[in-house]
């Protein structure tokens, strides 16, 4: 009884009685197949390996939120990588370092939403054009050589830990609070999921759709850019190649977190349970001893079935 | 052998809950042209897709040549050579004209390839039959409306229908083409073909119809013989003789002009549109379907760009860019077309009703859950919408309901200059003096409005003045006094 009453109102919170359900049903499989699988080691690492992600899937969130797609994470993650790497041989200081590199991802991401919303160009081909130039940008940058022998201090940014728990757990943490304020308590916010909902009705509604879209575009390239900035600290250099399949990791995410491609329904929380979904299939998989081609076809199956899930979810309901 | 080509009797439809045909006959003999005569949302567009298979019907039957026809898709109208020509073409643009016409039934060589030289030369025959001399490869793209029409009617011709429909034909033809049109119905009729024909247009319909039914809401009223009638008796029958309304009594219109409209052009849709609005008044706004009342509306609010012309808000000129500017300026609209533009269905109830106005909700910069609760139902309560939580999506709540939630939004937001496109469509009787009441309270307390609407009974209603249009410009503005009637707004409305 107790327990119905208390998954009922985890279902309200997540939006996904399933994915919840699933969620925990994987994790218990793989602490009974594995004890090492449990251990405050692993379970921290889980997290670390799928903050990353899980980070980025906060901007490919609002964009899918919005109706839109963004391609070209992955290559923001490997152009930003390049840039603050050859910033810091060349002695820029940490501190500005970190804000270059956000600030790149947001300046590629807001050139995305311009393309986007006042060039009406759709967003599945601004951003698969914009996968292209921003790879072969970072590539060009440093003629294809990954950057190595970055400065300790910029290490520390990863390794960082306070009373046992990894830097990557709080700023995971950070960023979903703030992103969870932003999305669900300010009129940005609101009018993301406006938009997605119905573009026509929002715009009528006195919504500025275009700049509201442009800013949305913005908030993903700074979130990949970010994210990079974290890739890098945690590698200790920087590769071209760098966040390779990103933009498909953090699409996983966002739909096995329950939002749904057509925009205007999801939530953030779910972003965040199905990039932790991701990283546990990973690591579990991996614990097992199952070879990563294998890994690939349980993680394809995984996302088919979540979205399968969800739509009988959908049906259910109506 | 019946006399009748179709015979469909008592044929009803139901729509969830709403009947918008019932018991209605109509026959169709060899080589008669029957029009098909009846307001906006007569039933008449319901009655020709029953008849092609689009719509099944609730109840009735359907005879062809005197034969019990089971029609449950259109194929099976195809089989009993039943043709339509839409108003929207069933083309692709990016085809040409012959793979057009034998799209699904195309010729093929002993090797199972289309046949294409064969495709080619009986498509050219069929367009010859309607005299239009171009070549059938050509994309349909390049071709004029007029054109495309003549394609439509071609393919039509090619699987030698017995039965052919015109949806509003002439909607979109000059005066030259419609000539043409019409010889080809004649000859179409001289070789035995039964049209269904259905226009506003009175003038022609005596030109080429024979016989004629008049329907109203949904209702049969009467078939007659065209050369026997005159248009006045037409005109009386559609909208009806003894409608019982009570006009609105009390009046709160003054004389400060809140917005005028000068001379205002949009594309070909729009000519010379001026008027003035004053506070507190109705101003209704009559007119066929386009008419370009609703492109008026959307030029007013800056949705579509208008080419020329001047806004005036309180006397002053103000340039309205987008419907966020017109927001600001007061002007809000409330389009006809709720499930697209009016509402977020797949949003709740206090998402939608707090949308426009959600800056009334912040506190300290975000938005405050409490107080969009408590505004929500506040709204809910006001407007009686009947829902049973704030957190129903707006999908499961009925036509009526989903109106008042649009008109929620908006009065929480507030304004000036309230534009309500098709107030009423597709609701029923009691919601529908709902929003008479609100509307009436809206004018009372100082605001002004603009009341888009097909139903002339609501016309007169609820106005103070009447606007009516017809082919993108304004053919009259009329006092709403005791003396006016349906019959003089329809005339205006058809441009006689």
């Amino acid at each position: 009884m107790n327990k119905t009453i208390n998954l009922k109102s985890i279902q309200d919170l997540l939006k996904s009685y399933i994915l919840y359900f699933a969620f925990i049903i994987i994790f218990v499989i793989f602490s009974v197949l594995n004890k090492n699988f449990l251990s405050v080691n692993n379970v921290l690492n889980i997290i670390v390996q799928s903050s990353i992600i899980a980070i980025i899937a906060v901007g490919q969130t609002m964009v899918i939120l919005s109706s839109g797609i963004d391609l070209s994470v992955g290559s923001i993650v490997g152009a930003v990588g390049i840039g603050i790497g050859l910033l810091m041989i060349a002695g820029v200081s940490i501190p500005v370092v970190v804000l270059v590199g956000v600030l790149m991802g947001s300046l590629i991401g807001l050139f995305n939403g311009v393309i986007i919303s006042y060039g009406r160009v759709p967003s599945f081909i601004a951003t698969l054009g914009m996968m292209g130039i921003a790879r072969g940008f970072g590539l060009a940058l440093n003629e294809g050589k990954p950057v190595a022998g970055l400065p300790m201090e910029f290490e520390k940014i990863a390794s960082t830990s306070l009373g046992g728990i990894p830097s990557f757990v709080f700023y995971s943490i950070i960023i979903y609070l703030i992103m969870y304020v932003v999305l669900e308590r300010t009129k940005f916010g609101r009018y993301i999921y406006a938009i997605g909902g119905n573009r026509d009705a929002a715009r009528l509604s006195g919504v500025k759709v275009k700049f509201i879209e442009t800013l949305v575009y913005g908030f993903s390239g700074l979130f990949a850019g970010l994210g990079s900035v974290l890739l890098t600290a945690r590698l200790n250099y920087a590769t071209p190649v760098a966040g390779t399949g990103y933009e498909l990791d953090t699409i996983a995410a966002v739909v096995i977190g329950g939002t749904a491609l057509s925009g205007g329904q999801g939530k953030i929380v779910g972003t965040l349970v199905g990039a932790l979904m991701l990283g546990i299939l990973r690591n579990g998989l991996t614990i097992l001893n199952v070879s990563s081609f294998f890994q690939q076809i349980i993680i394809g199956l995984v996302i088919i079935i979540a979205v399968f899930a969800d739509n009988l979810n959908e049906k259910k309901n109506s | 052998m019946s006399d009748y080509l179709v015979e469909m009797k008592k044929i009803s439809k139901e729509f969830s809950g709403v009947w918008v045909l019932q018991d209605v006959d109509l026959s169709l003999k060899k080589g008669e042209a029957h029009v098909l005569l009846g307001e906006n949302g007569a039933g008449k567009s319901t009655l020709i897709k029953i008849l092609s298979g689009a719509y099944s019907k609730t109840s009735g039957e359907i005879y062809i040549n005197g034969e019990l026809a089971v029609i449950n898709n259109p194929s099976d109208a195809f089989e009993y050579k039943i043709g339509v020509i839409y108003q929207e073409f069933n083309l692709n643009t990016y085809m040409p004209i012959y793979e057009n016409m034998f799209l699904g039934k195309e010729y093929s060589n002993p090797l199972g390839l289309i046949d294409r030289r064969r495709c080619i030369a009986e498509a050219q025959k069929a367009l010859a039959r309607v005299g239009l001399e171009i070549s059938a490869k050509r994309l349909v793209k390049t071709l004029s409306v007029a054109q495309m029409q003549l394609v439509e009617i071609a393919k039509a011709l090619m699987s030698n229908v017995q039965i052919l429909v015109f949806d509003e034909p002439t909607a979109t033809l000059t005066e030259n083409e419609i000539k043409k049109l019409f010889q080809i119905i004649q000859e179409l009729k001289a070789n035995g073909v039964g049209i269904i024909y259905i226009s506003h247009r009175m003038k022609e319909l005596k030109e080429i119809g024979d016989r004629c039914t008049v329907l109203r809401d949904g209702k049969y009223i009467d078939t007659v013989n065209l050369n026997e009638v005159e248009d006045c008796d037409l005109i009386h029958m559609m909208v009806g003789r003894n409608v019982e309304f009570e006009k609105r009594t009390s009046h709160y219109a003054n004389n400060d002009e809140v917005l005028r409209v000068e001379e205002m052009q949009y594309a070909g849709l729009l000519k010379d549109i001026s008027f003035t609005l004053r506070r507190g008044e109705i101003l209704g706004v009559a007119g066929l379907v386009g008419s370009g009342r609703t492109e008026m509306a959307k030029c007013i609010i800056g949705e579509y760009k208008a080419n020329s012309g001047d806004i005036y808000i309180k006397g002053k000129k103000t340039k309205i860019k987008d419907p966020c500017d017109a927001i600001k300026n007061g002007i809000v609209y409330l389009s006809e077309d709720r499930k697209n533009e009016g509402l977020t269905l797949k949003h709740d109830v206090k998402t939608n009703a707090t949308l426009p106005g959600l800056d009334k909700c912040i506190h300290r910069g975000l938005i405050s859950l409490n107080k969009e609760k408590d505004c929500a139902n506040q709204l809910v309560n006001q407007f009686n919408i009947k829902t049973s939580s704030l957190n129903m999506l707006i999908k499961y709540l009925s036509g009526g309901n989903q109106q008042k939630v649009v008109i929620a939004k908006w009065v929480y937001k507030g304004a000036d200059i309230y534009i309500f496109d098709e107030p009423t469509r597709g609701i029923d009787v009691g919601a529908r003096q709902e929003i008479y009441n609100i509307i009436d309270s809206l004018v009372k307390e100082g605001a002004s409005i603009i009341m888009i609407s097909s139903d002339l009974v609501e016309v007169i209603k609820m106005s103070d003045r009447v606007l009516v249009m017809n082919q993108g410009t304004i053919s009259g503005c009329l006092e709403n006094d005791i003396n006016l009637c349906q019959e003089t707004i329809l005339n205006y409305a058809i441009g006689r």
